[in-house]
């Protein structure tokens, strides 16, 4: 347990005898127990390794820690060993004794755990040297392999908290406002909007007590940055919120978590009673005469809860519905009180911009997007995981050069930004750069950060209906043309993967979406129509083919698919039929097999369970 | 119960503003939310039962009906989506005999689906009561049904 | 005060009213349906949108709780604003099939149905203005009705479906609700409500069923007169 923390020089010596502590040239294995790692079934290699390094004796001479989540979750569990920085990634969950025999001990390679550059067939040794690694800029993100997220003292050893002594010690409100102002940080959470702007509204509004939340509602399905920066460096998060409360004037702040992260939840938890412990929280911060304490709270399961005015309801007790917002939160926000609110990544970006300065944070980025945006690259891609990449890269570099581009060979087709806010990015677009208005020119947005890629057997217009009917289910059912009219857009979508659509239908919907913009409460409503628009847009032939021609292209659309075998390349295995639940796979062995149309259910287990690529689906 | 939930209420020292969080431990507490644990809720809080009952019912996470002895979660977050989700959740109401939010009758297993679980390289996700299966595909939802003690009739059965 | 214009003439109006109100004030319709005297304005309904201008930058906004400013435009009729309130009746007219209100308000500002929008089978007549919990949460103060589920599936209704007990049968849900979803039966000395049937006062005076007992009692709390006193109906004081 530390002690408190009374000054900017008290808080170097901390900081000078932790990092004194940490030996760079001391062995050190370092394992990934991110959520997804964790349902790797980590939390076994990590027994493993402490078990075998108690063994051998050796706590003493090599160094151990586990950290939150680096990014490359398509190919954990994985470790770092350093000094050298070996990296090995699909480590088996018995692997501990091996690797610290052969690799801590001998200083031999284990090649199997090798990655594989699939473009040069060769092995990388280095983390470094792995692609994924290499063509990112892991500024906020990087931090996480560096730090045992429930170790004040590993935070402290790399400098953390130094932006919040700079901060308090040497600069007034006024000054940090105008520092993230020139910065031009925008919010990382969907919106943009630039947060040195808000702060500086909420700091001149009238009425006490300000608030100071941290939106971590992550609500986009596919996008898990923040909870991996929740997760794995809660400190960095904190450190953000503290400096905004000085610069605001406001001594209450809340941490607003989605309830499905219990990880994060019990992380933040941990991190806030070291951070009060060391008196970085609390009364008299640093001695500097400011005091700002935080309160956890969760959410109930709504997407709609990522709506600040929504947030505000959920925090006070009540149904999460939004309020017409003509009045901005910076003036009347929780409880009717100032409040400045912003995502966990923007947040987390304020430490550096501080520590560093803002010229330097507008030597990252582009013109209107400055500094880094880490993204979730999930989908049809090889690489899935968590990227960073300075604002302005571009998303063909994102898709082929980091994410490793679509597996099984299979074509690119579209890549969906902002959730179901966004809209879905064809082939053609792949060389815009990512920046805030550069996406929303072309019909998507930036959002908070989730990257869904798809390929050819993706069908468009079963995606349009898949973020609608999303929205359905998350609308919080207060205004009519949300309540009302996105469930009739998801029906006519539904109708026309169904073989049931109509001529005028496109433009009905095209119709629809211009009411519902205009007409909805919030911008849940406002934004829905984003996915079908985007669709409609660029795929309009898949709509066309669905409605004129009764035909899914991809061979998706259940009413409009026929699952056959191909009767050339069937060898006869008898895999389809044993899994088949109705009987309508059928054959003898080494004899080429057929399905019984008049059984068949369409529900795609033969495709998936084929090893010969032998059934057609038209 | 109504001590329990008293004790709940104290930790939170009788926050309204907490009702999210004071339902969830609840909920924990008693593998849903009781009526009579609602009611206790109102009237230890002071807060309207209609309220209390207009906020169970808003958000996802509570049940007013008792959870099954094995909870499964299907992940439907879009990553998991394109990759074939849809089909394993039909698959496994189609098995269970019972639609996406139910329970089954035998209070054996309830099925949700869930909007993104954040662990996308294993997309398609199933949690069994905590436990995370990925990579998931219809086969294996079949097979692990199977294991927890559903039967399945499948065409061998049928012959 | 404040100069603006609402449709190409000059108003002027104490700052920070809102539109709507502006509006009526000076002979300008604007259609709603959740809005009232009574109740403070929710937006739910999304009829009363107009199109706003304020410097460079115009919006549709709801004219219920938007307030007037200096220099502004408003128009209460372009065509974002007529397409918005053709939508909002096409949608509820789709709810609610058989309303005969809603017909009419639609017949009024010359909507049609729209055809593609499949009709509701289950023939609700709640188009979810929220007047009634409104007016039994901050008028009546007692919070017996609220909402449940959200989304397509939000309804009204008394906690778990059942009799409420905080109710006190005064009828005001019943009476402020447009569309008389909300059903209340008197027969001789009772009176049914949400699925609760009340004992009624007979008025000592006059001996006519005025009033649920539960009502008076409930004021009689409130205000401390003795609800000996309160057993006057209106006609006889």
């Amino acid at each position: 347990m530390m002690s408190k923390i009374k000054s900017l020089d008290e808080l170097k010596s901390v900081q000078e005898k932790f990092r004194a502590g940490r030996d760079p040239n001391r062995p050190c294995i370092t394992v990934c127990v991110g959520t997804g790692c964790l349902a790797y079934g980590t939390k076994k290699l990590v027994d493993g390794f402490r078990a075998e390094l108690a063994k051998r004796d050796l706590a003493g001479k090599i160094d151990f820690r586990t950290t939150g989540c680096h990014g490359f979750c398509e190919r954990g569990p994985m470790i770092v060993i350093s000094p050298e920085k070996t990296f090995y990634q699909r480590v088996g969950l018995d692997d501990a004794a091996e690797i610290i025999d052969k690799t801590l001990l001998k200083g031999e390679i284990i090649d199997r755990l090798l990655y594989v550059d699939p473009a040069t067939g060769e092995k990388i040794v280095r983390e470094d040297d792995v692609p994924f690694y290499k063509k990112q800029t892991r500024l906020v993100f990087g931090l996480n392999s560096k730090i045992d997220p429930e170790s004040i003292e590993d935070y402290l050893a790399i400098g953390g908290y130094g932006a919040l002594g700079k901060a308090l010690a040497g600069m007034k409100p006024d000054d940090i406002i105008r520092e993230v102002i020139r910065a031009n940080l925008r919010g990382r959470g969907g919106g943009g909007f630039p947060a040195g702007w808000k702060w500086d509204e909420t700091r001149k509004a009238e009425g006490e007590p300000k608030y100071v939340i941290c939106n971590a509602d992550e609500g986009d399905p596919g996008a898990y940055m923040d909870r991996s920066l929740l997760e794995g460096n809660p400190h960095l998060v904190l450190e953000g919120m503290i400096i905004g409360a000085y610069a605001i004037g406001s001594s209450e702040g809340y941490i607003y978590v989605r309830n499905e992260y219990p990880l994060a939840v019990k992380n933040i938890h941990t991190a806030i009673r070291q951070a009060r412990e060391a008196g970085l929280l609390g009364g008299d911060i640093l001695g500097s005469g400011f005091s700002f304490d935080l309160k956890i709270n969760r959410g109930g399961g709504a997407f709609v809860c990522g709506e600040s005015s929504a947030l505000f309801a959920s925090l006070e007790g009540r149904a999460g519905e939004p309020r017409a917002k003509y009045i901005h939160a910076t003036h009347k926000g929780l409880y009717d009180k100032p409040t400045n609110l912003n995502n966990v990544e923007t947040w987390a970006n304020v430490p550096f911009i501080i520590e560093r300065g803002a010229d330097w944070y507008r030597g990252i980025g582009t013109a209107g997007s400055k500094g880094t945006k880490i993204f979730s690259l999930v989908g049809k891609i090889n690489n899935t995981g968590l990227v960073e990449v300075p604002m302005g890269t571009t998303l063909r570099e994102i898709v082929f050069e980091i994410g490793g581009g679509i597996p099984d060979g299979r074509k690119f087709k579209a890549i969906q930004t902002g959730g179901p806010s966004g809209g879905c990015i064809p082939e053609q677009c792949l060389d815009m750069p990512v920046d805030f208005d550069e996406l929303t020119k072309i019909g998507s947005m930036m959002g908070s950060g989730g990257m869904i890629v798809m390929d050819d057997r993706n069908c468009m217009v079963n995606v349009a209906k898949y973020f609608t009917n999303f929205l359905v289910n998350e609308s919080c059912g207060k205004c009519v043309p949300c309540r009302e009219g996105i469930r009739r857009m998801r029906d006519i979508l539904i109708d026309i993967t169904e073989g049931k659509g109509r001529e005028e239908d496109v433009e009905l919907l095209e119709k629809m979406s211009k009411g519902i913009v205009d007409g909805s409460l919030c911008a849940l409503g406002g934004s829905a129509p984003n996915p079908v628009l985007s669709t409609i847009r660029y795929f309009r032939d898949e709509y066309v083919a669905h409605i004129k021609e009764k035909r899914c292209p991809a061979g998706v659309c259940r009413e409009l698919i026929a699952y056959s075998v191909d009767q050339e390349k069937c060898t006869g295995c008898t895999v389809c039929a044993k899994v088949c639940p109705t009987g309508a796979a059928a054959g003898e062995r080494k004899k080429a097999h057929s399905i019984d149309q008049a059984k068949c259910t369409k529900c795609g287990a033969c495709r998936e369970s084929c090893k010969f690529d032998s059934i057609i689906v038209r | 119960m109504e001590e329990k939930v008293r004790e709940i209420i104290q930790q939170y020292s009788g926050d309204k503003s907490y009702l999210v969080p004071i339902l969830q431990d609840v909920q924990k507490e008693f593998n849903y939310l009781p009526k009579d644990a609602l009611c206790a809720v109102s009237a230890h809080l002071s807060v309207p039962i209609s309220r209390v009952y207009e906020v169970a019912t808003f958000y996802k996470a509570f049940s007013l009906k008792p959870k099954g002895r094995y909870q499964l979660s299907l992940c439907l977050g879009t990553a998991c989506h394109v990759r074939g989700a849809e089909l394993i959740a039909r698959n496994m109401e189609d098995i269970l005999g019972i639609e996406e939010g139910d329970t089954t009758a035998d209070l054996e297993f309830s099925f949700e689906t869930v909007g993104c679980l954040g662990a996308c390289a294993l997309g398609p996700i199933l949690v069994v009561n905590g436990d995370y299966h990925g990579h998931m595909n219809i086969a294996k939802s079949t097979k692990i049904l199977k294991k927890l003690g559903k039967k399945v009739t499948t065409d061998d059965e049928q012959d | 005060m404040v100069n603006l214009t609402i449709d190409n003439r000059k108003i002027e109006a104490e700052d920070g009213r809102f539109i709507l109100d502006v509006a009526r004030e000076n002979g300008i319709e604007i259609p709603t349906l959740c809005s009232h005297e009574s109740l403070e304005p929710t937006g739910s309904c999304r009829l009363c949108v107009v199109e706003a201008k304020q410097g460079k930058k115009t919006r549709i906004v709801t004219s219920c709780l938007y307030p007037v400013a200096e220099g502004m435009t408003v128009d209460t009729k372009s065509e974002r604003v007529m397409n918005v309130r053709r939508l909002v009746l096409q949608l509820l007219m789709a709810r609610c099939p058989e309303s005969e209100p809603l017909r009419e308000l639609a017949s009024e500002l010359g909507v049609e149905a729209e055809e593609r929008f499949t009709p509701d089978k289950d023939k609700i007549k709640c188009i979810l203005c929220r007047m009634c919990v409104r007016t039994c949460e901050k008028v009546v103060g007692v919070s017996a009705i609220g909402f449940s589920n959200r989304g397509p599936g939000k309804n009204v209704c008394t906690p778990f479906k059942e009799e409420s007990a905080t109710c006190i049968g005064c009828g005001a849900c019943a009476y402020i609700c447009p569309t008389g979803h909300i059903e209340m039966t008197s027969t001789g000395d009772t009176r049914t409500i949400w699925g609760r049937t009340f004992k009624m006062q007979a008025c000592k005076v006059c001996g006519r069923f005025f009033a649920p007992e539960d009502q008076l009692a409930y004021i009689s709390e409130k205000t401390g007169v003795p609800a000996d006193t309160l057993a006057v109906c209106i006609s006889c004081r």
